[in-house]
């Protein structure tokens, strides 16, 4: 069997940072592997702007900030195979993959970094009755169809769920001419970007019902309505509400899943929060030796991010690669009131890049409030916010001093603590 | 006008196992459905169960039916190559006053000559499956049921039927039937009339309107929806086995099964309807199922759940099936085929096919071919077969649907087979693509590029399922 130091699974935005931070670690031995035909992941598909604003400082489409880090795999000649599936890794870090070209291939991974993105819930995930007509779309197959395939999936829309790709479809099908009659939002919030509520829907005066949802799909052959109805606080919907609205298509933006069928085959431990692996601030899994990074760890508002992280789980994979031992100990970081997760769930207090980054995810809206690490019941570090919503990642950085008393104890937890 | 020897409307699992059965013998024979794949029907959305037959009343065709049925799937699904696996069966008593129905089941069992049933504790039970209810006090053990998957043993039975001559039109639907000197006319809709000295009427839930149309022997078949959800195969360890309640009136109750592929399965309810084409679900059927499964595995997670269906079943109020010629020249029925339906198929088709044979005279044919192979399956190789085939055909080496494994090289060959897939969810039957947790979210428009190419239309043209389940509407702005 071939052995490899690090194989990337995956060439969207995560595995292309990755590969550019090992690669500039030092590391020369570096493989990404890609299912699709080309490097850059859903980017290609994200031809609106908005990318880029924190790790760049300008505004790029999805596929220019992609292009941004192909250059930079092209130039330090990374290598790597497009087509590519990866059938299966072990928790010895064997990997199954296959192509065209090479056909079935065994090889051994001194590291591997999990770079697979996330995919979209399904409209039977969140269990929508009523009939199973063409037309109904999760948000990013529409955008691919239109974007990258030139189709339009239909002339007279709903969408349920105000995730960012949901409003950005609405925003890019009313461009191309189709009417988008309303994005029906089940919470009394938005799961998307704030930005993107005003440029998408405001802008083109698409109404946004909060606390709404469907509750019923009509049309035998293609869609021909969805009947929308409020819900009560329990998010049970009010039958009296119940209203249909003619169209052809129903667009799904209702949560995104990470894709961790890889890891749980190599016994990673997973979240049940995130829907991806626990992770040290090294980004490394349960398993040794395996790090993970941008959506299949945790869902991101924002690629910026993605990149980031991503190159922080490379630096860690690199110095794990040259110093295995290094990596022992663990203590947990709990979520406490009004936080969702944060990533990473464990300090390993081994990593010499600070400050240390935690990233997190409120329950809530919370105005005026502040989130607080307590260690032993005492509160060491807090920051105000005058706004946090699920919607929006918290990014905090603790310097060296914070993370020593982190690591000195057995009670590490971050709250949100309400506005007074 | 050509006059067939056999028309057979319908193809579901009925109209494609008597299709296969009579095309042992030299007869012109001709299937028709009114859908763009067959198996569209009842077939499509069932438990896939092969019932060990303690259920039907001793003496009744469904008890005959059933036993005969049950005992020839081993050979069958080897012949014909289709998926099916023997799981057994428990049924559970959840209280004490079910397990007085156990014992009449499984009384009715023994007089209708199943083997191999056995009554035991509800501790024995929860060793067999550890993940059921700590209330079950009793179970009835049945090793001989099976799980099949019905719509893959349709298109087994239909390919090897078209293999053997027998011809098929799709999207042909029957308006009215009509008596002639010879035999039968058979009006399509859209105005064409075809003949035939000999009409089988495997229509599923439309049989009684056809029969209905010149037999005086009147039937009344009721559409009883049955409602489904499908668990994502990572659950696939919540039971081994058929998990069923106690029956009701109504039917066998909520059943909790693996698949054939390794998902689970819950459902149906039943609720009859007015509509035969009402293959929609609802919040209230949904819950109903989630929760009645609940009562047999607490442990099941809503999390899991990754799509929801319909099943219409073909009740008759005679409640036994209707098989046999009839009161008018030329017309034989097949009605009312509702559960043990699919187990009996195999019996059914080969006793109808002999009683017509003999009937019309056919002669067996010299060449019948009896083995139909299914198409190479990428994700159930083993990693030296996959290698194999990759080097045989290099489309195997690039996978298309990655939740279920399926490779490009599966998919063509899917779409050039006799009987050829035509749209996407007959696609997805054949292969599986579209079936996996991602429900088709990534892998659709590579699929819609794919069948435009290999049917050579244009890309907005490609359906869900047929008729005017167009996926895209057009093009977007130049």
């Amino acid at each position: 069997m071939k052995e490899r130091r690090l194989v990337i699974i995956g060439g969207g935005p995560a595995g292309l940072a990755a590969a550019v931070a090992a690669y500039d670690e030092g590391e020369r031995d570096i493989l990404i592997l890609e299912r699709e035909n080309e490097l850059g992941g859903i980017l290609n598909q994200c031809i609106h702007n908005g990318f880029g604003l924190h790790r760049f400082k300008e505004e790029l489409t999805g596929p220019e900030y992609a292009d941004r880090y192909i250059q930079e795999v092209f130039k330090r000649n990374i290598e790597y195979r497009l087509q590519t599936m990866v059938l299966n890794i072990t928790s010895d870090r064997v990997i199954d993959y296959v192509n065209e070209t090479e056909g079935y291939t065994k090889i051994k991974a001194g590291a591997i970094i999990l770079a697979c993105g996330c995919r979209e819930r399904p409209r039977g995930a969140i269990n929508i009755a009523g009939t199973r007509p063409a037309g109904i779309f999760s948000a990013g197959t529409a955008q691919r169809l239109v974007n990258i395939d030139g189709y339009l999936p239909g002339k007279e829309v709903v969408i349920l769920g105000s995730g960012d790709i949901g409003l950005i479809m609405a925003r890019r099908m009313t461009y191309e001419g189709a009417k988008v009659k309303a994005v029906v939002e089940l919470m009394p919030y938005s799961s998307g970007l704030n930005r993107n509520i005003v440029q998408c829907l405001e802008d083109y005066d698409i109404p946004l019902l909060f606390s709404h949802t469907v509750i019923d799909i009509k049309g035998s052959d293609r869609v021909t309505g969805v009947v929308i109805a409020e819900v009560d606080s329990s998010l049970r919907p009010i039958p009296e509400t119940a209203k249909e609205y003619s169209c052809d298509t129903l667009l799904l933006s209702v949560g995104l899943i990470p894709e961790n069928e890889l890891a749980r085959n190599a016994e990673v431990e997973l979240s049940a929060v995130t829907g991806g692996a626990v992770v040290d601030e090294n980004m490394m899994t349960s398993v040794k030796g395996v790090f993970a990074a941008g959506n299949v760890l945790h869902v991101h508002d924002l690629v910026d991010y993605v990149s980031e992280e991503s190159a922080h789980a490379a630096r860690s994979a690199v110095k794990y690669l040259n110093d295995v031992n290094q990596f022992e100990e663990k203590i947990a970081i709990k979520s406490g009131n009004g936080i969702r997760y944060t990533v990473p769930q464990l300090l390993n207090g081994n990593a010499d890049y600070q400050p240390l980054n935690i990233r997190m995810r409120v329950d809530n809206v919370y105005r005026n409030a502040r989130i607080v690490l307590k260690v032993n019941d005492e509160v060491i570090y807090s920051r105000k916010r005058q706004i946090m919503t699920p919607g929006e990642m918290e990014s905090l950085n603790l310097a060296d001093e914070i993370v020593e008393k982190m690591k000195n104890s057995k009670n590490v937890v971050f709250e949100v603590e309400a506005g007074k | 006008m050509i006059m067939q020897d056999v028309i057979i409307i319908g193809s579901g699992i009925i109209g494609s196992a008597v299709a296969r059965e009579l095309s042992r013998y030299q007869a012109d024979i001709l299937v028709l459905d009114k859908e763009n794949d067959i198996a569209c029907g009842t077939t499509k959305a069932n438990s896939g169960i092969v019932h060990a037959g303690y259920d039907p009343k001793p003496g009744s065709l469904k008890a005959k039916y059933n036993i005969l049925g049950n005992k020839m799937f081993d050979e069958f699904a080897k012949e014909l190559d289709f998926p099916f696996k023997r799981n057994g069966a428990l049924v559970l008593a959840l209280d004490k006053d079910s397990e007085a129905i156990l014992k009449e089941l499984y009384e009715k069992g023994v007089k209708n000559g199943v083997e191999g049933l056995e009554i035991i504790s509800g501790d024995e039970a929860r060793e067999m499956e550890p993940n059921i209810s700590p209330n079950v006090t009793e179970a009835l053990y049945a090793p001989t049921a099976a799980t099949v998957s019905p719509y893959e043993m349709s298109i087994a039975y239909a390919e090897n039927a078209a293999t053997n001559g027998v011809k098929f039109r799709l999207n042909a639907e029957v308006e009215r039937l009509e008596k002639t000197e010879n035999g039968i006319r058979v009006c399509l809709k859209g105005g064409e009339t075809l003949e035939a000295k000999l009409v089988i009427n495997c229509a599923g839930v439309f049989a009684d309107d056809l029969s209905n149309q010149l037999s005086e022997r009147k039937f009344s078949i009721v559409p009883r929806r049955g409602e489904y959800l499908l668990l994502d195969k990572i659950y696939t360890n919540y039971t081994k086995m058929t998990l069923f309640q106690t029956p009701t009136k109504m039917g066998k109750g909520v059943l909790v099964t693996p698949a054939t592929h390794g998902n689970i399965i819950v459902g149906p309810n039943a609720q009859d309807i007015d509509d035969k084409s009402d293959l929609s679900t609802t919040i209230s059927g949904l819950k109903e199922v989630w929760e009645k499964a609940k009562r047999t595995l607490p442990s099941l997670n809503q999390k899991a759940i990754i799509t929801n269906f319909t099943g219409i079943r073909a009740h008759s109020l005679e409640d036994d099936f209707i098989i046999g010629f009839t009161d008018v020249k030329g017309l034989y029925n097949v009605a009312g085929i509702e559960s043990p339906g699919l187990t009996a198929a195999p019996a059914i088709a080969v006793d109808v096919a002999k009683e017509v044979a003999a009937a019309m005279n056919f002669k067996e044919k010299e060449n019948f071919i009896k083995e139909r192979k299914a198409i190479p399956h990428f994700a159930g190789m083993s990693e030296v077969e996959k290698a194999a085939i990759i080097k045989e055909n290099p489309l195997y080496g690039k996978i298309v649907c990655r939740c279920e494994v399926v490779p490009e090289g599966e998919i063509r060959e899917a779409i050039r087979r006799p009987l050829g897939a035509r749209d996407l969810d007959a696609l997805k039957r054949r292969t599986r693509v579209g079936m996996g947790r991602c429900q088709g979210g990534f892998c659709l428009p590579r699929l819609m590029e794919i069948l435009s190419e290999e049917l050579n239309v244009d890309y907005t043209e490609i359906t869900k399922s047929g008729r005017n389940s167009k996926i895209v509407v057009g093009k977007v702005k130049e």
